[in-house]
């Protein structure tokens, strides 16, 4: 499926791996349950590591961890679930987290914008079709009130 | 008032260019329904019974002339010739077109008007005393900080969807006008012991099906970490708000759940990590209060002596007079009430032609702004007292003079069954009925001040469980059944109603309420009000007048 990333449609280059599967090769994430319990077998993996969070999961646990994680996964189980935004926010403003966040799962083009604006910055849609409205979306305003750095 | 500059302008603009977009994808099936639904709420769009609803925005419930003009163009163009002003100072179409909103929100455009985030879970428009800035009891007009707060709400890109709808009220005066208490967040203005200025912060007050009373969880807040201080409440909120159940999903089931001290740790702790990266100052504060400037009043508007003269000649305008306008700061000139309560229009609702007319008057005789207030009138603000004269024929002619602000029959009333795809029962045509068991004018001045507040189901959308008497429909069998409380308030001494006994069928609800009347006269004190002797009587008084022989 491919990925929007600086304002280009990309490949996706990740894989994301089920508790109970096997760990496959590549560039892989994983949950924070994964993460956590299996962190010396992640860290020797070959491709890049990255972890994928639901909304319940609290960022301010994966802490000191951060510099290892190269890329956050956000999951949308349903689009109306704002603590994402939190999330991503935390992880920039508090947390400094560097690498990249991209938001996956069930949301909608239409949120891309405010996604961007709290720290996201790729999108993966399992449609398509969504890839060239995200596109514009992403620009739907020009003006804002909130300062922000992103 | 606040004007837009060109950014302001630039974001509705935009805002209308992303909805059309968006209704158009739900029109060609591009956009699912639940997507759709969530987007188009957002821009104030609900469905109901027969047609969309549509909430526009008025910012703390200021209007400029022109904007009255527009939302009267509206009416006329969109909807059938009326609207409805809300509890929250907005307003609302009950008929417009789907697939023409996008149309209507860019005319709104035109003169400043917006419906963003007038619904959906997510910030809403943020209220205030309708007498800002000309009452006497003001220690500073909060607007300045409410415009401050529209804009920092305003597609805030951390909370547009959070748990549940949030809505926040600011009032800088000693008497609460916006029922500050019953708000997610409520600010007062205050002065601490060094004498300086800043903001009380209550938070997880609500009304709907568990009314909860805000408590304070900041007793003094510097002004500049207002903001801080929102984004820590919202932030702790947005992450730990209830999400599984949307009738737990309000601040308020958090703050209880949590306990207020624990609540309030977690705010504190969030705050004092964002503090310093958003101050909130002097300059920009200086600077937003000088869009809210008094207008040019004329020095010598005391001097007149005209007024008098008139009061005594004149009983029917005496009694507008005492009923329907209030002292003001500035001496020679008074605040109007222009009354949307006419005993034969639901209450709130106001024509076109009204609308237009009203303009006109507020041009002729108020600086060219009208204000709505939470109980659903409108006021101008800055009237002249040499004017009132003239300016009380003009608005009797209009049928907005009803002499009844702040008496039994201004009653707030949500549009129930008649409207409302949610509603157990009829709310506008029991409004009616009371309006006629009540027509004598002297009696309903002689009861005074008594707040009547009626919804058509749980939802509470006429803040009945905050009414001195409030009125809830039930359904009963599929038949219409109301439940009657007393002694509620919104204001300073905030208090949910109890329940006066079994609910009542439709043919005796008029009669319960003229009886619950009749207690207090018979008990009332010298000038006491029937608050108050609620309060000393007890309910026992008037539940065996209301339930004998039902
Ligand atoms: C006919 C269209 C309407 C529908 C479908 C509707 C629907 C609702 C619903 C479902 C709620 C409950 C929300 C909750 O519990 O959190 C609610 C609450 C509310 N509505 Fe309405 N409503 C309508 C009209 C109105 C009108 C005309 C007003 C103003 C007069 C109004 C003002 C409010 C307010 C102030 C609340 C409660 C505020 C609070 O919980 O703090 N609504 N409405
Ligand atoms: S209180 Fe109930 S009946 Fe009245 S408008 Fe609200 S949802 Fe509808």
């Amino acid at each position: 499926m491919p990925i929007i990333k600086n304002q280009q449609i990309l490949e996706n280059t990740w894989t994301f791996v089920d508790d109970d599967a096997p760990l496959a090769g590549g560039d892989i994430t994983v949950s924070v349950k994964r993460w956590t319990e299996d962190k010396p077998a992640l860290l020797q993996h070959s491709g890049k590591v990255g972890v994928r969070l639901t909304p319940a999961d609290n960022v301010a646990a994966l802490g000191d961890d951060l510099p290892f994680i190269k890329l956050i996964e956000l999951h949308f189980p349903t689009f109306s679930d704002g603590r994402t935004f939190s999330q991503a926010r935390l992880l920039r403003s508090r947390y400094n987290y560097q690498g990249e966040i991209r938001a996956v799962g069930n949301y909608m083009t239409d949120q891309v914008f405010y996604l961007h604006r709290v720290g996201v910055d790729t999108f993966e849609f399992n449609d398509p079709k969504d890839m060239e409205l995200a596109l514009s979306a992403i620009k739907d305003f020009t003006v804002r009130y909130q300062a922000s750095t992103y | 008032m606040y004007q837009y500059n060109e950014q302001d302008q630039t974001l509705i603009e935009e805002r209308v260019t992303q909805f059309r977009g968006q209704t158009q994808r739900f029109l060609n099936g591009e956009l699912g329904p639940d997507e759709f639904r969530a987007l188009r709420l957002m821009n104030g769009l609900y469905i109901q019974t027969h047609a969309p609803m549509l909430r526009v925005a008025i910012p703390y419930g200021l209007l400029a002339s022109r904007q009255l003009r527009m939302l009267a163009k509206v009416a006329r163009d969109y909807d059938k010739g009326y609207c409805h002003f809300t509890t929250r100072q907005n307003v609302q179409y009950n008929w417009p077109a789907l697939e023409r909103v996008p149309d209507l929100l860019a005319e709104l455009a035109t003169v400043q008007m917006h419906a963003i985030q007038t619904s959906g879970n997510c910030l809403r428009n943020t209220t205030s005393d309708h007498l800002a800035g000309v009452c006497p009891d003001e220690l500073e007009d909060p607007r300045p900080y409410c415009e401050i707060i529209r804009q920092w709400t305003t597609l805030h890109p951390e909370f547009a969807y959070l748990p549940r709808k949030f809505k926040i009220a600011v009032s800088g005066s000693e008497q609460d006008r916006a029922a500050v208490q019953l708000h997610d967040i409520g600010v007062y203005l205050v002065r601490n012991e060094e004498g300086r200025i800043g903001f009380r912060v209550l938070a997880g007050g609500g009304l709907g099906r568990t009314p909860i009373i805000g408590q304070t969880v900041k007793p003094f807040l510097e002004k500049k970490y207002l903001l801080s201080y929102l984004e820590a409440i919202l932030r702790v909120y947005n992450l730990l708000g209830r999400r599984d159940n949307k009738y737990k999903a309000r601040i308020k089931i958090l703050v209880k759940e949590t306990g207020l001290e624990k609540f309030t740790a977690m705010v504190e702790d969030e705050w004092l990590q964002i503090r310093d990266d958003m101050l909130l100052s002097e300059e920009r504060i200086a600077a937003m209060q000088a869009q809210f400037t008094p207008p040019a009043y004329e020095p010598t508007a005391n001097s007149d002596t005209g007024l008098a003269q008139h009061l005594a000649d004149d009983k029917a305008f005496a009694k507008w007079f005492k009923y329907n306008s209030v002292v003001h700061r500035v001496s020679g000139y008074r605040a109007v009430f222009v009354s949307l309560k006419a005993p034969d229009s639901p209450p709130g609702d106001i024509t076109s032609d009204q609308l237009d007319a009203l303009a006109n008057l507020a041009d002729a005789y108020s600086f060219g702004e009208v204000r709505s207030t939470h109980r659903q009138n409108l006021v101008l603000a800055d009237v002249k007292q040499a004017d009132l004269y003239t300016l009380w024929q003009k608005l009797d002619a209009l049928k907005l003079a009803t002499p009844n602000i702040g008496t039994v029959t201004d009653m707030i009333c949500c549009p129930g069954l008649d409207f409302c795809s949610l509603a157990n029962a009829g709310s506008i045509g029991v409004a009616r009925e009371i309006n006629e068991a009540l027509d004598d004018l002297d009696y309903i001045h002689d009861i005074g001040d008594v707040k009547i507040n009626m919804s058509g189901c749980m939802n509470g959308c006429a803040h009945q469980s905050v009414g001195h008497i409030g009125i809830l429909g039930v359904d009963k069998k599929g038949e219409e059944w109301y439940q009657i409380t007393l002694g509620g308030s919104s204001e300073n001494e905030a208090a949910i109603g109890d329940r006066l006994g079994p609910s009542v069928a439709k043919h005796q609800i008029t009669e319960s309420i003229t009886r619950i009347l009749d207690v207090y006269v018979q008990h009332r004190l010298e000038e006491e009000a029937f608050l108050q002797t609620v309060k000393r009587v007890g309910l026992e008084p008037f539940r065996e007048k209301v339930y004998a022989n039902h």
